[in-house]
């Protein structure tokens, strides 16, 4: 499949610090570009052309680069509840058809995002990271996760799709869990899970050389127990298809190579327990990811044994920017290796979030080879935040 | 730092989540323990037939011996612990720096712990009614002539415990004697007496393979009620609202002890009054079976009076003071927010705290890191009070007047009930009553407990279940 227009040029350069520089300078067009475009009458966004009346500077003028963007105020997420939706849609791009993502939304008003080709492009930039070895070009997919009002099934249909293979759907609904959950129905919020699993293993029974995955880390545990309760070797019965000799009580068993997983709070211990008693000690390869539907997607470095199975994630810089910030001074970055409050901008011709502080925190991470710009790692709830918030419940 | 490992059905695991315990008093850390995920507890539990299987195959007077040794190792030896060990007293301390339950508390429920493993035949009897150990070998004895047959519910016994008391540790301790394997999920801040006892039994001889200690978090717990056939878990009544109509599990949540007074014993009550503090206070008033309300037909305002006036001496003393009375609560929020219940009670006209009149000074006391609740004896003119049918962790008592013949209608659920009263009549009205679990006749208060007979639930009849069984003279093959 082609790639999307509007996919950024990969970095360029021939040592680390060229590649930093070269990206800084590549983040700095991008944003004067992409100001530019919201903020200009002919093409701009209803909202932001709207909200410059109460700024005391001039975006067209006064943003030539990333540093500037500390000017604008800090992105309240209420501006995304309620609409009207298309006061978000940019004039220039007012021809196109128009999705909208939904985040949050187990209680009040949902936060809404509206996308275009957002989308394809952040997964396409994803896909180009996963190994073909494990994530094997015209294998097919099964997506077994939160779909619905989210952005995921979508994406990770197009992303199956942009690899050559044809994806299969298992959808779970989070708010439904959630609202269980503090009602304190455990039994029926099981059931609902085990309601998932058992379309997935009827998915996977039915022969259709499903090689890789999108899941949850919460349901990735619950794929894994029943399949090592045998539950699909019952599906195999049930349609009538023999059961493999040896059978197929693990991942790697039921055929499965590659799993790309994300959703909610991925621990270092949780994927050293997926690597070690999941997925056979890493021959079945699994990337873990940050995102939502606001930034897009934020890849990890290969996870293993040894780093301590330590997960940073990278922004797709330059459409989207991670910074790790002093959580009482959104203007410092705070020191490498040092925690802070993850601050979010997101840069495309869709959507312009400056400075959003997410409800996570992290350690600041330095630039590396792949990635030569700043990541985080050990993403957790923002712990002023944290209590009283569902969390990592699917 | 100590480090206290998970176990894992014979596996020791080092998890990269580990929670900090600290002493209660200075903050400094004392042990980290390795945390599990409700995933790693259900990949374990499919490996517990085989150890079901192996547990079964050991003579049960061989376990009975092993139980024994491990009474021994259990108060007298060195046990593992993390990288090193600890004696019984260090484990003593530490039990009591985490918890913040007094050393001597701590000590003398320890030594509850000791005295099952070390007469677990006695208990085990008592759990049976007396059957016959063989039973437990072949599945069946016959006595009197007539067959007795039990089969095992569960592969696996789940234990979801609190930090609140290690006497309640010898609820689980006789389940290996019954031949099903353990898991234990400790109190965040108990993991001592569990791992202790865990590791007494794996020097005395019991299989690793059938022990599971995994510290998780309440995902964790809750995956352990589910998957485990038969289980127990310790909790008030609003975290056990889901499991009250499931059989697999055997819940210890609030006790509502109480005292009850028939007419005739009522112009007595001077002669019961240290009976009436040693079941509200005994242990510092935390256990389901300390009692948290005195029901009388007369003399309620006096019974209240002298009550407070014994117990307005008690005094929020150190950790490690002999004398201690009270527990301290580790986390001083929970104090305060117990306090202010009581408070927001008061407000409702009907009840007085006579406690706090006698005594001068506040319930609350906070001194540092930590808070004590002072015993307390409230006088509520109705069992309709917000405070007459209210259990906190701390001594209270309620004292409420009512008339003899519509006492057992009002009491509600009581997990323990000491009877003060010779009235034949009223004494088989209280036999026959559905709400008391554990009845006490006569001046017996409520924590007395006897080990032969279980208070509260039985370990045996939820584990066994009793089949009906023939065997036929000649093999079926000839």
């Amino acid at each position: 499949m082609k790639d999307t227009p509007g996919k950024p040029t990969p970095v360029t350069g021939a040592t680390l610090d060229e590649r930093i520089k070269n990206a800084r300078a590549q983040l700095d067009a991008h944003v004067r570009e992409i100001v530019r475009w919201h903020f200009n009458p002919e093409t701009g966004t209803p909202f932001w052309l709207e909200k410059a009346k109460t700024f005391d500077f001039d975006p067209l003028k006064d943003v030539n680069g990333f540093a500037d963007i500390r000017k604008f105020p800090i992105f309240e997420d209420d501006w995304l509840r309620g609409g009207p939706v298309r006061r978000w849609v940019p004039k220039g791009l007012g021809d196109r058809g128009v999705y909208v993502f939904e985040t949050g939304g187990t209680t009040g008003l949902p936060k809404s995002r509206i996308v275009i080709d957002d989308f394809k492009i952040d997964y396409e930039m994803m896909s180009d990271t996963l190994p073909d070895k494990f994530f094997p070009r015209g294998a097919n997919w099964l997506m077994l996760g939160p779909s619905g009002p989210r952005r995921l099934r979508l994406a990770i249909e197009h992303l199956a799709q942009y690899r050559g293979g044809i994806c299969f759907c298992v959808d779970l609904d989070p708010r439904y869990v959630v609202k269980c959950l503090k009602e304190r129905k455990v039994a029926e919020a099981n059931a609902y899970k085990e309601h998932c699993i058992d379309q997935a293993l009827t998915v996977l029974a039915g022969g259709h050389d499903i090689k890789c995955m999108f899941t949850t880390p919460k349901l990735l545990a619950a794929f894994d127990e029943a399949l090592r309760a045998g539950k699909l070797e019952d599906k195999y019965r049930a349609v009538g298809r023999p059961v493999p000799p040896g059978g197929v009580r693990s991942i790697r068993e039921a055929g499965i190579t590659g799993i790309f997983s994300g959703g909610t709070e991925f621990t270092p211990q949780f994927t050293r327990e997926a690597y070690e008693e999941m997925l056979d000690n890493g021959e079945v390869y699994m990337t873990p990811t940050y995102g939502n539907t606001l930034m897009g997607l934020a890849c990890s470095k290969p996870i293993g044994p040894a780093d301590g199975f330590k997960i940073s994630y990278y922004a797709p810089q330059p459409r989207a920017v991670i910074e790790v910030v002093n959580p009482k001074d959104y203007n410092e970055v705070v020191p490498y290796g040092a925690t802070g409050r993850v601050l979010l901008s997101t840069f495309t011709k869709e959507f312009f979030v400056p400075r959003f502080p997410e409800r996570d925190e992290g350690e600041r991470e330095p630039p590396f080879e792949k990635y030569p710009w700043d990541g985080v790692s050990g993403v957790r709830p923002f712990a002023e935040l944290a209590a009283g918030t569902v969390v990592g419940v699917y | 730092m100590i480090h206290i490992p998970a176990l894992r059905f014979g596996k020791t695991y080092t998890s990269l989540d580990k929670t900090t315990l600290v002493h209660h008093v200075t903050g400094e850390p004392v042990a980290e323990v390795s945390q599990v995920t409700g995933s790693m507890i259900a990949r374990d539990l499919a490996t517990v037939e085989r150890a079901h299987k192996q547990l079964a195959a050991i003579p049960v007077r061989d376990l009975l011996a092993m139980y024994k040794k491990a009474a021994d190792y259990f108060l007298n030896a060195a046990l593992p612990c993390g990288d090193g060990e600890l004696t019984y007293d260090q484990y003593v301390r530490n039990l009591s720096a985490t918890t913040g339950s007094p050393v001597v508390f701590c000590d003398r429920n320890a030594r509850k712990v000791h005295y099952v493993l070390e007469n677990v035949e006695e208990v085990i009897g008592g759990l049976t009614r007396g059957l016959d150990l063989e039973a437990l070998d072949q599945g069946y004895t016959t006595r009197n002539g007539r067959m007795q047959a039990f089969y095992p519910t569960t592969d696996v016994f789940g234990a979801v415990l609190p930090s609140n008391s290690p006497g309640v540790h010898s609820l689980w301790v006789p389940t290996i004697a019954f031949k099903v394997p353990l898991l234990l999920k400790p109190g965040r801040e108990e993991p001592w007496t569990p791992f202790r006892v865990l590791q007494a039994f794996i020097k005395a001889g019991v299989p690793a393979g059938v022990l599971a200690f995994l510290p998780t978090d309440h995902a964790g717990a809750a995956d352990i009620l589910r998957l485990c056939g038969r289980s127990m878990a310790f909790g008030d009544d609003r975290t056990m609202a889901p499991y009250k109509n499931d059989h697999r599990v055997e819940i210890h949540g609030t006790g509502y002890s109480k005292i009850i007074f028939g007419e005739d014993q009522a112009d007595h009550w001077e002669k019961y009054v240290d009976l009436m503090v040693e079941a509200i206070a005994a242990n510092g008033g935390r256990a389901c079976v300390n009692a948290s309300a005195i029901w009388t037909p007369r003399n309620g305002k006096a019974i209240a009076e002298a009550l407070a006036k014994k117990l307005a001496g008690v005094k929020a003393r150190p950790w490690d003071d002999p004398a201690c009375e009270v527990s301290a609560f580790a986390n001083p929020a929970v104090a305060e927010a117990i306090n202010a219940m009581v408070d927001e009670g008061l407000k409702t006209p009907g009840a007085v705290d006579a406690t706090e009149q006698l005594r001068g000074t506040p319930r609350l006391v906070k001194e540092g890191r930590c808070a004590w609740l002072l015993p307390t004896i409230v006088r509520c003119d109705s069992p309709d009070h917000p405070l007459a049918n209210k259990e906190f962790l701390f001594p209270y008592a309620s004292v409420i007047e009512w008339p003899q013949p519509a006492v057992l209608k009002r009491i509600g659920y009581t997990l323990a009930a000491t009877v003060l009263s010779d009235d034949q009549t009223f004494i088989a009205d209280c036999v026959a009553c559905p709400n008391i679990e554990r009845l006490n006749i006569g001046p017996l208060p409520t924590n007395r407990l006897t080990w032969d007979q279980p208070h509260e639930g039985n370990l045996f009849t939820h584990l066994y279940k009793q089949r009906a069984f023939q065997r036929a003279r000649r093999a079926a093959g000839v």
